[in-house]
């Protein structure tokens, strides 16, 4: 007979109804599948007994693909084949990845995401990506004995659009019903908040294989908080690897090595690495293709001192977070642990030493986002205890804003808003008789579109021809909790409407990221001087094109010499508008604004005389 | 309390025992283990396996292996004797229910008749 799990009170599911649920930490280096069973939030084992499953996935030209342990097994035979770290490709370009000439692939830039050439044929990172949930989705329903009713997936908060996009694409082909995206350390949070029901501000370091992440979260009586985001997605325990690889290759004084060695040379290096948490010193032992032995000794000291500025580079996104949220270190209640690579001491205790006090470290860092995402997945799938009905609050890393008149931005969303958010904003037309508008949704800190990363573009047309400035288009800005965006615009007396789901197809670069919020700050002068000279330019032509539209039809009302005042106040501020001092447009602006007064009254008192004419006073 | 004397108890192996215990420490609350019966699936009856937060005025109260056991008074003909264990199948692992008024059950055991 079947085997029951003990439910919430009144919880208890109809048969065949237990709504399962799990958690899915899909990691740069391994990845884990969790469930809430028996009220208790829990790492499923595969039939061995391992938690972990190796997120690395080996094609072959004769049978399916290999995943896990048994693909990292011929990770140094048949590396072209063996895809490791899949996550940093996902959503990316070949440009986007730092260090690709290390990686031992075949890559092929399609447009939006890289593929690789494998002896399976062409795969896309999302599709390797799918190989490992699939995996995964295996072990959770032959663990639950049925199938699932969702799963919630854990990315990166930092992961932009198209890399969330990827995600929950990789899901979809996996066969599993992805309730939500949930950010890494907003899930270890939630494990750790929960299970301890501490309260106040908290600090997530999350270093995992091949990104950092940090957060600062608000907990308090079950509300989760994200007041601020930042890290380095191009920062993880891989880079330490590498670091000692190449200390490794130069102690040796090691020629060129080939694809097959130099993975050989780096799994002893994360071997030597982890031994290195517990003892006091590791060898590093190999054998390569070419005969030569590889045979050195490391110690912790030597290792902490090559690896100093790694660890250091991870404080440069705490202090930011911190800097964001407008916090001190000594605002942070706790400092939280995520990532196997936090076991390195020199970790723990550079982070301890920053926040003056000692990291929690009680759960397991390698499965705690898995739990935490495996609680939220029971919550979403209805399984929810009474008085478990927390609620989850996220931010977006960068803000959303449209293009305006002159390339500059308005932001509509601002950086470290709350998800889920909607904003709305009106615009309005800027020529006579426009019926139509077109949006350039961009993400970015800077005043200028330029700046900023392009998003997506898309039209509204059927708005009744109209005087410039008459038409209401009602602009509306939608994150939902996953962090995708829509955006939507409609005339408000037409109900013309037009919408667009952003779905780049080529996403932020974590290096654009970090050099668009430090532009944001190093060129803040410059961006003021920029955006008053658009303005500026904005302004001068909306007068032009509104002076010659009033001469074109009035100009009767004009003896010559005004005309050709007028006239040559247009020309001077004709001249002056390409250049590059916003304070001779603005004087030449005004110039024809005065020059044009008496011209606007006579227009005016024409306009009231025609509308007047033949009317008695009594009818009106 | 009106204890008759022909009713069988409902038990736990220790091994179940054992998980109940650790669970409802986890869980942080709860009294013990309520055990009972609905009418509902292909079969008939479905179990009713939950943690207990209070003790009703119509529940029986059994002991086994010190976790304390809760039936009401509609669903105790139905599992009566029954003993509980926690077992393991592949990959799968939950309690399982051994209760000798069962006459048939569906292919899966979800649901019973007695």
């Amino acid at each position: 007979m079947a085997l029951l799990q003990i439910s919430e009170p009144g919880q208890s599911p109809a048969p065949h109804q237990a709504r399962l649920a799990v958690g899915i930490d899909l990691g740069t280096t391994n990845s884990l599948v969790a469930t809430v069973r028996n009220g208790v939030p829990t790492v499923l084992p595969d039939a061995y007994g391992r938690p972990l499953l190796p997120s690395i996935v080996r094609y072959r030209s004769d049978g399916p693909a290999e995943v896990g342990y048994a693909a990292q097994a011929h990770q140094s035979e048949d590396p072209r084949n063996t895809i490791v770290s899949v996550k940093r490709f996902m959503g990316r370009g070949v440009k986007d990845v730092a260090h690709l000439e290390n990686a031992p692939y075949d890559f092929v830039d399609a447009p939006g995401m890289l593929q690789l050439r494998t002896a399976a044929g062409v795969r896309s990172p999302v599709e390797v990506s799918a190989e490992i949930l699939k995996v995964l989705r295996a072990r959770a329903e032959e663990s639950l004995g049925g199938s699932l009713a969702g799963a919630v997936i854990t990315v990166p908060a930092y992961f932009d659009d198209a890399q969330r996009q990827a995600t929950k694409d990789a899901g979809a082909l996996a066969g599993l019903n992805v309730l939500r995206l949930l950010n890494e350390p907003t899930a270890a949070a939630i494990a750790y908040g929960l299970d301890n029901g501490a309260e106040g501000l908290y600090a997530v370091y999350d270093l995992g294989g091949g990104t950092f992440d940090v957060s600062i979260l608000k907990l308090s009586k079950g509300l989760f908080e994200v007041v601020a985001t930042s890290g380095d997605s191009m920062l993880g325990g891989d880079d330490f690897d590498q670091r000692l690889f190449c200390w490794a290759v130069e102690q040796a004084k090691l020629p060129p090595l080939e694809a097959r060695d130099m993975r050989r040379l780096v799994v002893k290096a994360r071997e030597a690495k982890e031994y290195l948490s517990l003892h006091a010193q590791a060898q590093i032992t190999s054998r390569l293709s070419t005969g030569d032995l590889v045979d050195l000794t490391i110690d912790t000291e030597t290792f902490c001192s090559i690896t100093h500025n790694l660890v250091q580079k991870t404080l440069v996104p705490v202090r930011k977070a911190l800097r964001d949220a407008g916090l001190s270190v000594r605002d942070i209640k706790g400092v939280v642990m995520v990532g196997g690579a936090t076991r390195m001491p020199q970790v723990q205790r550079a982070v301890a030493e920053f926040f003056g006090r000692d990291p929690l470290n009680n759960l397991d860092p390698d499965k705690v986002v898995a739990l935490g995402a495996a609680m939220q997945a029971n919550v979403l799938a209805g399984n929810r205890a009474p008085g478990d009905d927390w609620l989850l609050l996220d931010v977006i890393p960068l803000s959303l804003g449209l293009e305006t008149m002159g390339g500059l931005v308005e932001k509509i969303l601002p950086r470290n808003t709350t998800l889920p958010a909607a904003r709305a904003q009106e615009f309005t037309t800027f020529k006579d008789g426009q019926t139509g508008m077109s949006f350039h949704v961009v993400q970015g800190e800077r005043e200028l579109v330029s700046d900023c990363r392009s998003l997506a573009r898309f039209e509204l047309k059927g708005i009744p021809p109209m005087a410039a400035g008459a038409a209401r288009v009602r602009v509306t800005f939608q994150v939902d909790a996953d962090g995708l965006l829509s955006v939507t615009a409609g005339e408000n007396t037409t109900g013309a409407e037009a919408s667009i789901t952003v779905k780049p197809s080529y996403g932020l670069a974590d290096a654009d990221i970090e050099r668009m919020l430090r532009e944001s700050v190093e060129h803040a002068k410059e961006d003021v001087h920029a955006r008053a000279l658009a303005e500026s330019r904005v302004e001068a032509e909306r007068l032009l094109e509104a002076t010659f539209s009033a001469l074109e039809a009035d100009a009767a009302l004009l003896s010559a010499t005004e005309k050709a005042l007028i006239e040559e106040k247009m020309a001077a501020l004709r001249s002056v508008v390409a250049g590059q001092d916003h304070r001779a447009i603005r004087k030449a602006s005004e110039a024809l604004n005065r020059a044009t007064d008496e011209f606007a009254a006579r227009r005016m008192d024409a306009g009231i005389r025609k509308a007047l004419a033949g009317r008695r006073i009594g009818s009106l | 309390m009106n204890a008759k004397v022909d009713i069988q108890p409902v038990t736990l192996t220790e091994k179940a025992a054992e998980h109940v215990r650790s669970f409802l420490a986890k869980r942080g609350k709860g009294v013990g283990l309520r055990v009972g019966v609905r009418t509902s699936g292909c079969s008939g009856l479905a179990y009713k396996l939950e943690f207990a937060d209070v003790v009703n005025a119509d529940d029986r109260q059994f002991e086994s292996h010190g976790v304390k056991i809760l039936v009401d008074e509609k669903s105790l003909p139905y599992v009566e004797g029954t003993e509980l264990d926690y077992t393991r199948e592949g990959l799968n692992e939950g309690f399982k229910f051994r209760n000798p008024n069962v006459k048939d059950e569906c292919g899966c055991g979800e649901s019973f008749n007695v």
